[in-house]
């Protein structure tokens, strides 16, 4: 029994001890290595927090828009409708018969929404609509889970090995990003919300205007920036663009880096879906010497002027990239828009450097602390401190062994912990000696005494690490990554010390007073 | 060998009140402490905020750091040393003027030193959220840890055991965190790590003692309480020291050889061994003695 766990331990170990195991070895047994965590390989540790709210809002102002032209076609008398800061939309309806027609196509047509307020004045009515409180929850929910799902593809795309992105609580996302050597793209990468849209130039009102203040209704004002070639400096441009945007990226089929032949300039070649080919052939057939506004995430990109009908359903985007910049627009524009907003709460980048002088620190601890309770043992022992040494080796190989059998992350705090371990696991063996030693002193013959021993300390040994065990526990409920990382092995350390230093010593122990039959015992 | 010779009888009841007045001391020392320096030294873990670790090609006096930093206005931020030639640059704000603070320290200490004069070993950044998120969830870790053991020993011995066990560890917590006050060292995720662990570590200490008090008591009934728990503490004595020396050697090792990672995490758990293994030995079971003078247990009935 004992041997076969020990076994167990060496077998689970063996992949990260070698790396040239033999092949029949990696193809049937256990081949994973212990995962060192971000703060040992290198790497970076994001929260993010999505802004689900965000996403109710678009939806809001989807449905208000559609409302609007779907009222017009069924021709009802209505009047100002808009959403409203309270993220609720309000509409004047002109009599009761426009009231009659509102009220079945609200029915009909939108379910998820339902009358708030309605205030009748001077023969009119305002009606306030706010969407349902079960519809918030879901669109939230599935903000966050096609919040997941797109930065998962980003990073897939980016090509990092072994990325970990796992959803936390509500509404964040944990991002583990092993080896990352650029943070700043990585995190451009991945906290881009890429919403592209295309929207026209609004031309029949004058900037100058909008600029003071006066943006009229059904517009924006947005900025671009325009590059200067002689001085390289960047100005920014103002923009005034209809606020409805004809296509946003949902239509796009894929998206490629391309470097035009003119100034060997990278650009970005976007490619639409089917419908998407058809609603840009429409627009463009439609908008012919109007100016179109590229934009992402409420940026200008450009806004050049529709010569002709553009038929095939492809376009690109131009504008002042560096080729990384144009590659990481590429890869966020296939892989989708967030559905809403992401903001990053914490992030934890540690260099590959400091990962390495870490390890190198935690393995010299582990040996020289170890190597100091094991002389301290031999000293104060003698042949049994030995034996529990033996113990304490053990436990560290089945301790090893169990992180890469479970997938354990080993963090700096957790090689601590082993250390830590190594200080405590000759616990049981103090207490077991002490009482042999006591028994002996009451006079006892060694075999007598070890039984004694071992029964009586047993009990304590139990309540004793059972103790230890709540805090650890506690510790790994709270702990975030590295600290984590400390429970797991001190957990793990616990509970094998009692397996070690209970049951092996007592083999061992029963081996030489029953099989040797010796007459004193050295402890 | 032996350390505790066997028959050791050292009156530790007897010097209780004197126990109780050293610990008491310690405490107001921890919170006056405390109270001195407007409360704990937040790490960002907690207070939030950016904290850059650089590793410079040589040697580069924090003046020079400073002056660097002053473009963007960040000539006051807290620069300590971290090593040879390494340093950490701590401020609390998390953005500035739009950008990442991070990305802008990286940029203004190019611009001043050069790009390949140092090498941004790590980078942390904690939002005010997160941080007020942690430390409600680090208070909660601590004080269910204490009810989970005071249900554990009420459960396995008797109530009054687990109020002495759990005030000595209320007695070891206050007094770890006073030494890292009084050190004004930095109260981050690993300090609470630590704490959890003393607390882990201190119980598991007191519970023999505890544990051969519970023996002692079914063995001899007649004998008062005080007695035995003084000739219990004394027969587990050489265990308790022995015990907390191997875990003093190894946490020395970590101190000395486990890098600044991870230096005061070793250090909240050196004080933390020594405070909770005097705990163990003169106050735990003194309490228990206390509680029972004031509130003594109803003797059992002989079937």
């Amino acid at each position: 029994m004992a041997l076969i766990v020990c076994l167990a331990g060496l077998f689970y170990l063996a992949p990260t001890l070698t790396s040239n195991l033999p092949d029949f070895w990696k193809k049937n047994l256990p081949a994973d290595r212990i995962h060192l965590g971000l703060d040992l390989q290198g790497g970076m540790h994001l929260v993010l927090e999505v802004h689900a709210d965000k996403a109710v809002e678009a939806a809001m102002e989807r449905m208000a828009n559609d409302m609007k032209e779907t009222l017009m076609d069924s021709k009802v008398r209505f009047r100002n409708i808009e959403r409203t800061k309270e993220n609720t939309i309000s509409l004047e309806l002109a009599d009761s018969a426009a009231r009659g027609a509102f009220e079945k196509i609200l029915k009909d047509q939108y379910p998820d929404l339902e009358v708030q307020s309605s205030r009748i004045s001077e023969g009119r009515e305002t009606v306030g609509l706010k969407i349902r409180d079960k519809r918030v929850v879901d669109i939230k929910k599935l903000a966050v889970e096609q919040s997941l799902e797109t930065i998962r593809n980003r990073v897939d795309q980016f090509g990092i090995t072994e990325p970990e992105i796992i959803p936390q609580g509500d509404d964040r996302i944990i991002v583990q990003l092993p080896g990352i050597k650029d943070a700043a793209r990585a995190k451009n990468l991945i906290g881009k919300t890429a919403l592209l849209e295309f929207k026209l130039v609004d031309e029949e009102h004058s900037i100058e205007d909008a600029l003071k203040g006066s943006v009229p209704e059904g517009s924006i004002l947005a900025y671009g920036s325009s590059l200067d070639r002689e001085s390289g400096r960047r100005a920014s441009l103002p923009y005034l663009l209809k606020s409805k945007a004809l296509l946003t990226g949902n239509a796009l089929e894929t998206a490629q880096v391309k470097i035009s032949d003119r100034f060997g300039e990278p650009h970005v070649a976007l490619k639409f879906n089917s419908q998407g080919a058809k609603d840009f052939d429409r627009i463009t057939g439609e908008n012919v010497k109007k100016r179109l506004a590229i934009v992402l995430d409420g940026v200008v990109h450009s806004a050049p002027v529709i010569q002709e009908r553009i038929s095939g359903g492809d376009a690109q985007i131009t504008g002042s990239f560096t080729l990384d910049e144009a590659k990481d627009l590429a890869i966020v524009l296939r892989a989708g828009a967030l559905p809403a907003p992401v903001a990053i709460l914490e992030e934890r980048t540690v260099g590959p450097s400091l990962g390495q002088d870490s390890i190198d620190q935690g393995l010299w601890s582990v040996a020289i602390g170890g190597l100091l309770v094991v002389i301290f043992m031999i000293v104060y022992y003698r042949l049994s401190g030995l034996v529990a040494n033996f113990a304490v080796i053990l436990n560290m190989v089945i301790i090893l062994g169990a992180l890469a059998a479970f997938r354990a992350t080993l963090t700096l705090p957790g090689i601590a912990g082993i250390v830590l371990v190594i200080g405590m696991a000759v616990d049981a063996n103090v207490l077991i000696f002490e009482r042999i030693r006591e028994e002996l002193r009451l006079g006892k013959t060694p075999r007598a005494a070890v039984e004694a021993g071992y029964a009586k300390a047993f009990l304590t040994i139990l309540d004793s690490n059972v103790t230890t065990l709540i805090a650890a526990l506690f510790l790994f409920g709270f702990g975030t990554g590295p600290v984590k990382g400390f429970a797991v092995t001190l957990s793990i350390g616990i509970v094998v010390s009692m397996f070690t230093a209970v049951f092996v010593t007592r083999i061992i122990f029963d081996y030489l007073v029953w099989e040797r039959k010796i007459q004193t015992i050295s402890v | 060998m032996e350390l505790i010779k066997p028959g050791t009888n050292f009156d530790f009841v007897g010097r209780m009140n004197l126990a109780f007045g050293i610990s008491l001391a310690l405490i107001i020392i921890s919170i006056a402490s405390i109270v001195w320096h407007g409360g704990l030294n937040y790490g960002i873990d907690f207070a939030g905020g950016t904290l850059v670790q650089i590793k410079f090609q040589k040697e580069t006096p924090a003046d020079r750091i400073h002056s660097a930093l002053k473009p963007i206005g960040l000539e006051n931020s807290i620069i300590q040393s971290f090593g040879p030639n390494e340093v950490v640059v701590r401020v609390g704000e998390v953005e500035r003027a739009g950008g990442e603070l991070s990305q802008k320290i990286k940029e203004s200490l190019a611009q001043a030193l050069g790009e390949g004069a140092f090498e941004v070993r790590r980078v942390e950044v904690v939002g005010p959220k997160v941080g007020r998120d942690l430390t409600r969830k680090a208070i909660l870790a601590i004080v269910f840890s204490w009810i989970g053991m005071l249900v554990y020993i009420a459960w396995r011995f008797e109530f009054r055991y687990a109020v002495g066990g759990i005030l000595a560890l209320v007695h070891d917590t206050i007094i770890t965190i006073g030494a890292m006050s009084l050190l004004n060292k930095e109260f981050d995720l690993t300090i609470v790590a630590a704490l959890l662990t003393i607390i882990g570590y201190s119980i598991n200490d007191t519970i023999v003692v505890f544990d051969r008090i519970r023996e002692n008591v079914r063995k001899n009934i007649r004998q008062p309480l005080a007695e035995v728990i003084n000739a219990s503490i004394n027969q587990t004595l050489s265990r308790t020291i022995l015990t907390s020396l191997t875990v003093f050697l190894v946490l020395l090792a970590l101190f000395f050889l486990g890098g600044p990672v991870i230096h005061d995490f070793s250090f909240a758990l050196l004080v933390g061994v020594v405070v909770g293994t005097y705990s163990s030995i003169f106050i735990a079971s003194a309490i228990v003695l206390a509680w029972e003078r004031v509130k003594p247990s109803k003797p059992k009935r002989k079937k």
